[in-house]
Order: structure tokens, then sequence, then C-alpha cells
């Protein structure tokens, strides 16, 4: 075996073949799309490739027999803490084919998880906790933009009526969103799914910026339609599909970084839906090259609403970055109904590993120092802040809500409902479980209904977890505990860390 | 039927300007007059169908933004972002343009008299019978027709403010992966954007060019025939995917 790459025997994981259980049934060569598993007709057997496996368990899954492992590649380089294995592999890897290093779904880096450090409150003996099975709880959450005052007047008969004239907004019945991820970079099975799911629940999915099918227009009061720097399938019917509309100008795995959907996920639908050739990249650079400032993003965000005739609010969506704050303002004086916040742990279908794992800052940072900006600056209710970037269960997503969120986005989450294991290879469009793929033969491994019934569940689930959670610390609605940090508690964090949390430590 | 209506637009708001042509439009009229347009944004933004507008005085950015069908005629300059991911239609500016024209348009067709400023026809996109279409007949600014993948620019370089200026201004087309830019005359190579090359035309070429002249001339009173009277150059992707060998799996 002379000339092999240095990196031959250095993959990530090892097939474990049990000889006794495997009766040479194929399943395993059928299911994985990376050719890991094959049939070796001289031996009459099934063999299989370690260097191919992905670590995606698709094969272990659905194995007769049981008789697959999927482990760790045993061979571990010497001891370095500087020079960790990672670092190693990456060498070789550049070292062979002089590219950037890509992947997929969000950093799996070791930045700190505040969520971990805070802890909630809960009632005893004083201000009681309320039980949610058997009395009333509001999660009723809306988006957009709200008046500063309310003028009322008087009818005939002397009841109230309210003069002034509100926004748009957006009404959810759990503080959760469906988080942009395109058709294209996922199939359109997931996307009938989250429109599908989201519609059951009464909460927004998120098209993502490669369009929207004109099959899913029907889902439209369920919808939040994205625009990003590449217009991809935007026109005057896409505008006015949605309950809102969102400007992309940044997202949490890749901030500075565009969008680029690879060739090899560019179909006939996708082609057709983006208005971009078959089998080319789907590029959508960092910056929109109409907005250079705050003014003109002003411009851009009352373009969208000209052309929806102020019907719907106008989200913007950036990266979680040293001065989000001061950006963030900036975004609500431009005229922004919503801000979302992505941040730096957020997932991606494609990003350069360096930025993904080294730009940004996390979400709970980012989301306090918004929050407290935007009250400081007396303009909190000009818009809704949304927070995204690996909310990895219930627990987050309230602590969130305390520290400033008006409703959170998930998409990994999501996807791990459907069956994803984050082998974060979603750029090769070969996904085994017909997730991040358009190919048809592993497309079809997502059934719609089981899809749209997963992603309700596990929202129905987080829903009463958030109830027990609130009626714990005796709060009856979601609103009472928006930016309400005094129900946060940190353990272990440093005195700059809580200032910025605005949290005071355990114990105090 | 057509049904005309006359606006003076002088001291409006753009908001009320843009709200009075949708009323406008609601109760039937086919066809706008604007007199004394000073700056106001999103002029024929996302109207739908064919409606006409003329102008009479310089529009604000965003002019026919997401705008699918109308034809409006500019009898002076226009600022930034005409066009704004137009999607069908014809805008005709008798003067010249600013930044942005055109930005991800996906049908339809934009034809300048003049000048244009920077990144314009950029994200250009185009689908089976859709086939965007800008003709700028002065000289262009940096990138234009960056990151193009359908649609055609067609660059003349003849009535522009700007004599000592080159044609287009730097990165020509650079990152195009669709699309196709033509130039009147040629263009210097260091303008052009890395891995492209300014080639000859050839006759399915002058065809596509020579049908787009004719209209354009027709809209602009020119002279199709002195315009036709140069030859032309071609600037077509090197590849469908310029980034395909960027990266390696991590």
């Amino acid at each position: 075996m002379l000339f092999q790459p240095i990196n031959r025997n250095y993959h990530d994981f090892s097939i474990v073949r049990d000889k006794d259980l495997c009766i040479n049934c194929k399943v395993c060569v059928r299911q994985c799309s990376y050719e890991a598993h094959y049939w070796d007709e001289t031996r009459k057997k099934v063999m299989h490739d370690n260097s191919k496996c992905v670590g995606c368990h698709r094969c272990e899954a659905l194995c007769p027999t049981a008789a697959l492992l999927i482990q760790k590649k045993r061979s571990d380089f010497k001891d370095n803490a500087l020079w960790r294995p990672e670092f190693i592999k990456y060498i070789y890897k550049q070292a062979d084919t002089g590219g950037v290093l890509l992947t997929g779904m969000g950093s799996p880096v070791n930045i700190p998880i505040y969520w971990d450090k805070l802890l909630l409150d809960a009632s005893q003996v004083t201000n009681p906790s309320i039980d949610p099975l058997r009395e009333p709880m509001e999660l009723k959450t809306f988006l957009g933009s709200k008046p500063s005052k309310l003028e009322f007047s008087k009818t005939k008969d002397g009841s109230p009526k309210l003069k002034t004239k509100l926004a748009p907004q957006i009404e959810l019945n759990y503080p959760l969103m469906f988080s942009a991820m395109s058709f294209g970079s996922i199939n359109f099975n997931l996307h009938i799914a989250m429109a599908r799911a989201a519609t059951e629940l009464g909460i927004c999915y998120n098209t993502g910026e490669g369009g929207l099918h004109k099959s899913l227009y029907k889902y439209g009061k369920n919808t939040i339609v994205q625009v990003a720097s590449g217009r991809f399938g935007v026109h005057r019917d896409f505008l006015n599909a949605g309950a809102g509309i969102e400007i992309k100008v940044g997202q949490g795995a890749k901030p500075g970084i565009g969008g680029h959907l690879p060739g090899e996920k560019i179909n006939e639908m996708v082609s057709e839906t983006r208005m971009v050739p078959l089998g080319s990249d789907a590029i959508s650079p960092a910056p929109h090259h109409d907005i250079y400032s705050i003014e003109d993003l002003h411009q851009l965000i009352f373009a969208l609403k000209e052309a929806s005739e102020y019907r719907v609010p106008v989200s913007v969506k950036i990266a979680a970055v040293h001065n989000v704050a001061a950006i963030a303002s900036g975004i609500v004086r431009a005229g922004a109904d919503i801000v979302a916040i992505d941040g730096v742990r957020g997932g991606t279908g494609a990003a350069p590993g360096m930025i993904r794992d080294n730009v940004g800052i996390p979400i709970e940072l980012a989301l306090a120092a918004v929050d407290q900006r935007l009250r400081d600056e007396g303009i909190r209710n000009r818009a809704s802040v949304v927070a995204a970037g690996g909310m990895r269960c219930s627990a987050d997503v309230v602590k969130a809500i305390a520290l400033g969120a008006d409703a959170c986005y998930i998409a990994t989450s999501a996807l791990l409902a459907v069956g994803c294991t984050l082998c974060a290879k979603c750029y090769t469009g070969k996904c085994p479980w017909g997730i991040a793929t358009n190919d048809a033969r592993l497309a079809k491994r997502q059934n719609p209904d089981v899809a749209a019934k997963k992603m309700v569940n596990l929202v129905h689930a987080w829903g009463h977890e958030i109830e027990e959670m609130l009626g714990g610390m005796g709060l009856n609605s979601i609103e009472s505990l928006r930016g309400n940090r005094d129900k946060l508690r940190a353990v272990g964090l440093m005195d700059t860390e809580m200032d910025i949390l605005g949290v005071k430590h355990a114990g105090r | 039927m057509s049904k005309k209506v006359t606006i003076d637009a002088k001291g409006v708001y753009y908001r009320q300007l843009n709200e009075q042509i949708r009323e406008a439009i609601a109760a039937g009229a086919t066809e706008f007059v604007l007199k004394n347009v000073n700056s106001q944004r999103y002029i024929a933004g996302a109207v739908d169908g064919h409606v006409k507008f003329d102008l009479d005085g310089v529009p604000g950015q965003d002019l026919g933004s997401f705008m699918r069908g109308p034809y409006v005629r500019v009898r002076a300059n226009a600022q930034d972002g005409v066009g704004n991911t137009m999607d069908d239609g014809l805008i005709v500016i008798e003067g010249l343009a600013g930044d942005v024209v055109g930005y991800a348009m996906r049908g339809g067709r934009i034809f300048i008299k003049g000048d244009v400023g920077y990144r314009v026809g950029i994200h250009m996109k185009a689908y089976m019978e859709k086939l965007p279409t800008i003709v700028i007949g002065g000289k262009a600014g940096d990138f234009l027709g960056e990151y193009m993948a359908g649609g055609i620019l067609l660059l003349l370089g003849m009535f522009s403010d700007k004599p000592s200026e080159p044609i287009a201004g730097r990165s020509l087309g650079t990152g195009m992966h669709g699309g196709v830019i033509y130039v009147r005359g040629t263009v210097p190579q260091e303008q052009i954007g890395p891995g492209l090359t300014a080639q000859p035309v050839d006759e399915a070429d002058l065809a596509v060019i020579q049908g787009i002249v004719k209209d354009y001339a027709k809209e602009l009173k020119l002279d199709a025939k002195a315009i036709m009277a140069e030859s032309f150059v071609k600037i077509r992707p090197f590849s469908h995917r310029p980034y395909g060998n960027l990266y390696v799996p991590a």
C-alpha cells in the first residue's frame, strides 16, 4: 500500500461487525450513502471500509440483527494538550488538498455554555407555585413592534376603545419557531413537515433563503419568508406569502460569511425555486451589496414593507458578534420589528470550520447585552428579540426568555427530532437520514407525516416543560418571565460574566 | 380600457405617494403620469401587471423594486437600486443611474441611456423563459455582473459622461456562474474578474444583441445601426461552479 496519503488510516470511526450476528443481508450496503459498506463478490460477504464512515449510525440503527457497532477510531495520537488530534488531521487534509476545511452543523468546540451555569428559581411557601395541569398557563407570544403608550377613546356606552394603531404582529402559541433552513439545504419532505408542524402547533417556521415552493404557500400564516443577499426565490408573491419577512444579514455558524449551497444539492426543483442553473453553486455572499449602512438597511426594510403593504412585521437576523448590542440598536432604529440573534453555536448546512469554531460570541451573552442596551436606550418595545443558536432543551428556552428573548428559534433540535445524528456532513448532499439531501433515493427516508408528528411532539413536550418551570416560579404567563433575570442565578461564573448576563450568583 | 391618472408628487412623502398609486391601481388605473418626482423611494415597487408609469423628475432609491410587469419611463436620472429584485416589465432611464441596478433581477428589462454606478446586474438569475436583460448605454462602475447566475448584460459605453474612464470598472463579472455579459468594442483584460476573458461573439450572440439593441434604440430614440456598427465581445463564466474546488471535508 505505497503512496497512500498520510491520513489514510486516521479516520474518525471504526465499523465493528459481529461475524456471528451478521447474515450478509446487505441492508447496510443499501443504507450507507458514503459506501462504507460493500458487497465483496470474491469473499461472498459484506465488507466495510472504515475510512469512509462518517459516524451517522444509519447502518447501526437499521441492521436487522444488531450486528453493527460504530465506534470512535481507537488509534490515539500521543497526548498533546496543544496539538490535539483534530488539528493534526486538519493539517494532513489541507496538505493533501490545499482546501478550506468545510464543516456542517453547529460548532462542536468547547466554548463555554452559559445555560449550564444558570439556574432557575422556584417558589417555596410564599408566592405559591402554580400547577399547570389544572390551572391556566399562558405561553402565547406576539412578535412585532409594540407601542410606547396606549391611547383609548370612549364609545357611546362609556366602554373604552383602543385608539392606538397597533403594528402588525406574528402570533405564536409557543415562544418557539423553527429556524431558517433553506429548501435546498434540507429537502422538500422536511419543508412540508416543518410547514405542517408549525401550522398544527400555531407557531411559525422560517423558509430560509432558498425561496418557497408553490405548494407550500397554503401554510403562509405559519411561515416567515427569508430574504438573503442572493435573493433566491424572492418575488412579490413570496414576500406576501408569509406572516413575516426576515432579512438574513448573518448566521451564528458563519458570521461574516455568506451562504453557499454546493452544486451537488441543486436538483430540478431547487433550481426552479432558486432560479439558478442545475448543478451550479448557489452563492449568497456575506454582504447584501445594497446594504453598507444602517440607512441602507432602513431602505431594504422599507422596500419589503412597501412590497407587503405594511401588513407583516419585518425581522432582521444577525450573528452574535462583538458589538452586537450597538448593531441591534441600529437595526431597531432602522425600522425592524424583530431582531433575531444567532449565537456562535448555531447550526448550518455548510460553513468553513475555522469560521464556525472561532467567530462570534455565545448567544447568552449577546442576548443579555442586546436586551439591556435596548432597555437603556428606551427602545426595547420597538422590536421583539428572538434568540437562536443551539437551544438544546426547554430549560435553555426558559433561560433565554428570562434573559430577555421574546421567543427562540430552534433548528438543530428540530432536525434531531427527525433522526439527525449530528454527523455534520450536511454539505455533501448525501445525508443517510434523508435530511440534508436532495437525492430522491435518500430524501424518501423522511416521511413528511412522520417528521411533522415528531416535530409537533417535541414542541408539545417542551411546551409542557416550560409551563411546569413557569408554574414552579409562581408565574402563569410567559410574559411575566420576559427579561425577568431575577429568576436566574449563576453558578461558577466570574463577576464580568454575571455583570453582562445581569444575574446574581447563586446564594445571593 | 386604459385609465390614466396624473399625480403631482411635489412635496409628497414616498409612503403617501405609493399608497396613492396602490389605491388608484385598485380602482382600475393602468397609466400614471407622475409630475415633479423628487427622490421618492420605491415607486412602482411590487406593482403587478401592465401598468404604465411616466416619471418627470428624479425618482429615489429602489425604483421598481420587486415589480412584475409595469412599464416605467424616467425622463431624467435615477438613483441607486433601480429594479431591485425585479421580476418582469421594462424600466427605461433617459439619463444615468446609480449603484446596484437590477440586483438579483429575475426577469424583465432595464434600459439605461447613460452611465451606471457600482455593482450593477449582480446576482441576476434566469430560469426557462425568464431572461432578465440590462442595457447600459454609457459606462459601468466596478463589479458589473458580479455573482451573475443568469440573464444578459449589454454594455455599450457610448453615451458616457466619463470620457477618461475605462468602459467597465474593475472586477467585471467576478464570481459569475451563469448568464452572459456583452461589451461593445473591447474591454481591457485588467478590468475583468479572475479567470474570465473577453471572447469574440458568434452569429448567435450577434442575433441576440441585435434583437436587444433594436428595442433599446426604439425606446430611447437612438440609431440602432450606429450601435451595431462596432464589434462586440462576450464574457461568460469559466465554470458554473467557480468555487467548486475550494473546500476539503474537515
